[in-house]
């Protein structure tokens, strides 16, 4: 029994600015000398054993170790292909509440894999506490001691350390939540029939994205709290709604009592699901419980969405990182190298705009290149570099690295750090795209006059404020016919979809009385107006 | 703590639970697709799987999302030889910018989802629409049942199928001829010993005896370490699997084709005749169809021309009944095959020729079958019904039902599949 987990902080006060108190070690100011050059290479059989999994996973463990990686325990995990369809379709996780979108997802990835369409993903980590990683059964050994380094100490450490995670999930406590999740789930189909729960959970997933606090903390889940407290709340729950209720329309003078009535709710509100499960009139307590499920498991993946470039750019940089380091110091031999090299440069390939292959920017390729140029950058700046640059030029490749990953977004991230090299590199451009225009334009290029703009303009790209419609509870008509009012506000007069009216009837579902849906332009004039009344719709 | 667990063996299929959501969902479209198969295939080929299309749209999951229009800024890698300020026209149908991943899920593409049913949600599916019981349906979807039987004794088996007086036999067997030298040589040196401590002691002698008395104890000890029982002397009673159904059997699908049946009334027809086959594939190995329709006159055609060549004219279903039982006589000795007639019609008979079908059925065809099942396919009962009506009292082996819809086809063979149960 060996232990990953570092515990040489513990006990030390938490940092100020630490988010929860939970404490991490200082980053390493160099890494740890190797303590002996090994006497042989390791094994390099293509096929993998659990005892050559367990040697490797030593020495890149070890490896993780001298660089100051701090990540949860590991927990290994060999599944087979059929598996990691299942864990596909349900959002990767290992338990998860039925419902028929999953089934769905399994069906087209089973489908997809069948035909060679597509191949599966080598890994997938779970960010729970033991941090479970995925390793297929498939994968030649050289593939394992890869996803070993990529899975279980880049993406580990990134979930223990970058501010988000840490702020919004709690890896500890997930697996239970989601047990009681399904369990919870599987009670009520039991009570009150399949179709009620799964009506109820397709208008909760249409509002999936608009059930994440943004800006404050929620409190931590914990199974037997959550059990103790799930009772509690749906009466508690109950209660709150009267709200809604309490106030009777008025006899007379009407138009004058809707104006005289105070603003509910008192500011505008950005997360629907909240919202509604606090304050939907009609819904039981058990809706309410499941609308608070979705929340929940939304909250969760908010995170993720939103460092995706980080995120598996740390997790590359560290995985070559470490595998070359092995191979320097003497545990790989060449072939095995080389296969994981072949398979590194597959990931972080970017096809070219107009290539077939091509769908956006590669996070891979992204934030490998941007962790890896970081790092040039801390050891040898050009003049470039010091202009653009002059508190990292020079700086301990450590300690900045570690920075880098562990207080920024991908927003912030690409803001802060996307240089005027790997812009070049990339040869990025941007293009605007406005509609009153009769063509596209070239808004930047890589190059001096641009590299801001670009840089901006890619910072934007990964905000989640902008790329997601910015929809918010506006008000509630309490006097009149407790109609719902939801407000878009639109961003550089981009317009909502048709989807939305779908949507909107899956608000009304929820909240049970009209619900009305005003799309703001930027000049504060309403630009479109949708309508669903739940007695007709 | 560092663990690598094995989880292969651990539950495949989590998502299955999630597949038959998803089934559960799409119904409708799903039984309608499998209607249309019922329609499209052979009666022999029903029991398979079928391919699914869900129009995207109706699958499709809403969220918020930005449409066209507006002013956005896109940022792409691979610049070739744009500078600032290079206009470019407007790519058509939307292609260029998906950057952001929404636009492809909009729900405009009209591709079809395509999913493959398995045999066993497909029969699931056509059992729904006939609303079989569900005790029948497990025995029709069923492959066909294996028996065990023994077959002698084999050296190799399960603990549970051990032959302890055979294995025990073949011990004792082991046991004397693997000891039966050295006891020989044994019984050789006691004799040899009593003969010398008879005789008076010398010192040389002494050392003798001590030799043979050494020599003894070895054979002792070698006897001893024969084991008692060994894996070789183990003995297994051997099963071996046949297969139950061995028999032969005829189906007979009789179909009135004149103009008062329409696609419709076929349709029902012949799920009639699949569900009468399907019981069929249950029990015997070897099934024949014979197709025969008529309408003035009776013909025996192929399953093709049986569904869906359509002929006017009036009437006359004795002709049909010859027909029958002459190809019973020329072709399917009694004794060898087991005769199953289904009949479909619409109830329609030339008028003198009711009561001569009766006849001809209680006379000559009944006897000969296991089974005939009549069903009318409109609920106005006419002379023909009546005569049938009278005799299905009389007769076991005759059941007779209308069915206007596809669910009322099952009673007709209530009595069939009851003997079934009850067999069991």
């Amino acid at each position: 029994m060996s232990d990953t987990y570092d515990r040489r902080n513990n006990g030390r006060a938490p940092a100020p600015g630490e988010y929860g108190g939970r404490r991490h070690a200082p980053p390493l100011r160099a890494p740890l000398p190797l303590a002996e050059r090994p006497s042989a290479r390791l094994p390099a059989p293509s096929d993998w054993t659990f005892e050559l999994i367990e040697q490797y996973h030593d020495v890149i463990r070890a490896t993780a170790q001298r660089f100051g990686l701090d990540t949860y325990p590991n927990q290994l995990e060999i599944i087979t292909a059929e598996q990691m369809m299942d864990a596909y379709a349900s959002v990767g996780m290992p338990v998860n509440y039925r419902h028929w979108s999953y089934g769905k997802e399994f069906i087209a990835t089973e489908k997809n894999y069948r035909r060679g369409q597509m191949g599966l993903a080598y890994e997938i980590v779970i960010n729970s506490n033991p941090c479970i990683s995925y390793l297929m059964e498939e994968n030649t050994m050289a593939m394992q001691a890869l996803v070993i380094a990529h899975a279980a100490y880049g993406h580990n450490s990134f979930f223990k350390g970058n501010y988000l995670f840490r702020m919004w999930t709690d890896a500890s406590s997930i697996i239970d939540y989601l047990v009681y999740a399904k369990n919870y789930v599987a009670a009520c189909e039991e009570r009150h029939g399949i179709d009620a729960v799964e009506l109820l959970l397709d208008s909760c997933h249409a509002l999936m994205n608009y059930g994440v606090d943004r800006y404050r903390r929620p409190s931590k889940l914990s199974l037997t709290q959550e059990l103790a407290r799930a009772k509690d709340r749906e009466a508690y729950a109950q209660q709150q709604v009267n709200e809604i209720w309490r106030t009777l329309p008025p006899k007379l003078g009407r138009d004058e009592a809707e104006k005289e009535a105070p603003r509910f709710p008192v500011e505008p509100q950005e997360n629907l699901l909240y919202f509604i499960e606090k304050n939907a009139p009609l819904l039981e307590p058990w809706q309410r419980e499941i609308v608070r499920i979705v929340r929940k498991v939304a909250q969760y993946f908010y995170p993720q969405r939103q460092t995706q470039v980080m995120n598996e750019g740390w997790a590359t940089f560290w995985h070559h990182h470490l595998l070359n380091t092995m191979y320097d110091d003497g545990y790989l031999e060449d072939g095995i190298m080389i296969e994981c090299l072949k398979s590194h440069t597959n990931v972080v390939y970017q096809p070219p705009v107009g290539h077939p292959a091509y769908s956006g920017m590669n996070p891979y390729a992204l934030g490998f290149a941007m962790y890896t140029d970081i790092k040039r950058i801390c050891e040898s700046p050009t003049e470039e570099d010091r202009a653009w640059f002059p508190e990292m030029a020079g700086s301990n490749w450590l300690e900045t690295l570690d920075h880098a990953m562990r207080n920024f977004k991908d927003e912030s991230f690409i803001g802060q750090y996307l240089s005027p090299r790997v812009m070049r590199a990339f040869r990025l451009f941007a293009i605007t795209d406005d509609d009153t225009e009769p063509t596209l334009e070239v808004s930047a290029i890589h190059d001096e006059a641009g590299y801001r703009n670009l840089r901006e303009a890619m910072s934007r790209q990964y905000d989640l404020g902008s790329r997601e419609p910015n929809i918010q509870v506006w008000s509630v008509n309490l006097r009149g016919d407790r109609s719902l009012m939801l407000r878009h506000t639109q961003h550089n007069n981009r317009p909502l979809h048709d989807g939305a009216y779908e949507v909107l009837k899956h608000v009304a579902r929820l909240w049970g009385f009209p619900v009305h849906l005003e799309s703001v332009d930027g000049q504060g004039s309403v630009a479109r107006r949708w309508t669903v009344d739940p007695s007709t719709a | 703590m560092q663990q690598i667990i094995d989880r292969r063996l651990a539950g495949k299929n989590k998502s299955i639970g999630n597949r038959e959501r998803f089934l559960r969902r799409h119904k409708e479209q799903i039984r309608e697709a499998v209607r249309r198969a019922v329609e499209g295939r052979g009666i022999r080929d029903i029991a398979q799987g079928e391919d699914i299309h869900i129009p995207k749209r109706d699958i499709s999951e809403p969220v918020f999302g930005h449409g066209q229009g507006g002013t956005r800024e896109m940022v792409h890698p691979g610049n070739k030889d744009f500078v600032r300020g290079d206009r470019i026209e407007r790519p058509k149908g939307g292609g260029g910018g998906s950057g952001s991943g929404n636009a492809s899920d909009s729900g405009e593409g009209e591709d079809d989802f395509v999913f493959h049913l398995t045999k066993e949600e497909f029969m699931q599916v056509f059992f729904d629409d006939l609303a079989l019981p569900n005790l029948i349906r497990t025995t029709l979807a069923e492959t066909p049942e294996y028996k065990t039987h023994r077959a002698g004794f084999s050296s190799d088996g399960t603990p549970n199928n051990l032959h302890v007086v055979r294995s025990m036999r073949g011990a004792i067997g082991r046991r004397i001829a693997l000891g039966s030298e050295s006891r020989r040589e044994l019984r050789r040196l006691e004799a040899l010993l009593e003969e010398l401590r008879a005789q008076p002691y010398t010192p040389a002698r002494l050392h003798e005896i001590e030799q043979i008395e050494a020599d003894i104890a070895t054979l002792r000890a070698r006897i001893d370490r024969i084991p008692y029982l060994d894996p070789i002397d183990l003995r297994y009673r051997s099963r071996v699997r046949t297969p139950v159904p061995t028999a032969k059997a005829v189906m007979f699908c009789l179909m009135d084709v004149s103009g008062s049946m329409d696609e419709a009334r076929k349709d029902l027809a012949k799920r009639f005749f699949i569900l009468l086959y399907l019981f069929l594939t249950r029990h015997y190995e070897k099934i024949e169809i014979v197709f025969i329709r008529h309408h003035t006159q009776a013909q025996e055609v192929s399953e093709h021309d049986f569904f869906h060549a359509t002929e006017t004219g009036g009437t006359v279903v004795s002709s049909a009944l010859v027909l029958m039982e002459e190809i019973i006589q020329a072709r399917y000795p009694r004794g060898e095959w087991n005769i199953y007639g289904a009949q479909a019609s619409d109830g329609d008979n030339w008028h003198d020729d009711s009561p001569r079908c009766r006849e001809i059925l209680e006379q000559k065809i009944l006897p000969m079958v296991r089974y005939f099942a009549y069903i009318q396919v409109v609920e106005q009962e006419q002379n023909l019904w009546h005569e049938y009506s009278d005799l299905a009292m009389d007769a076991e082996n005759f059941a007779i039902r209308k069915a206007a819809e596809v669910d009322q086809i099952y009673p007709v063979f209530r009595d069939l599949f009851k003997k079934e149960g009850a067999v069991k």
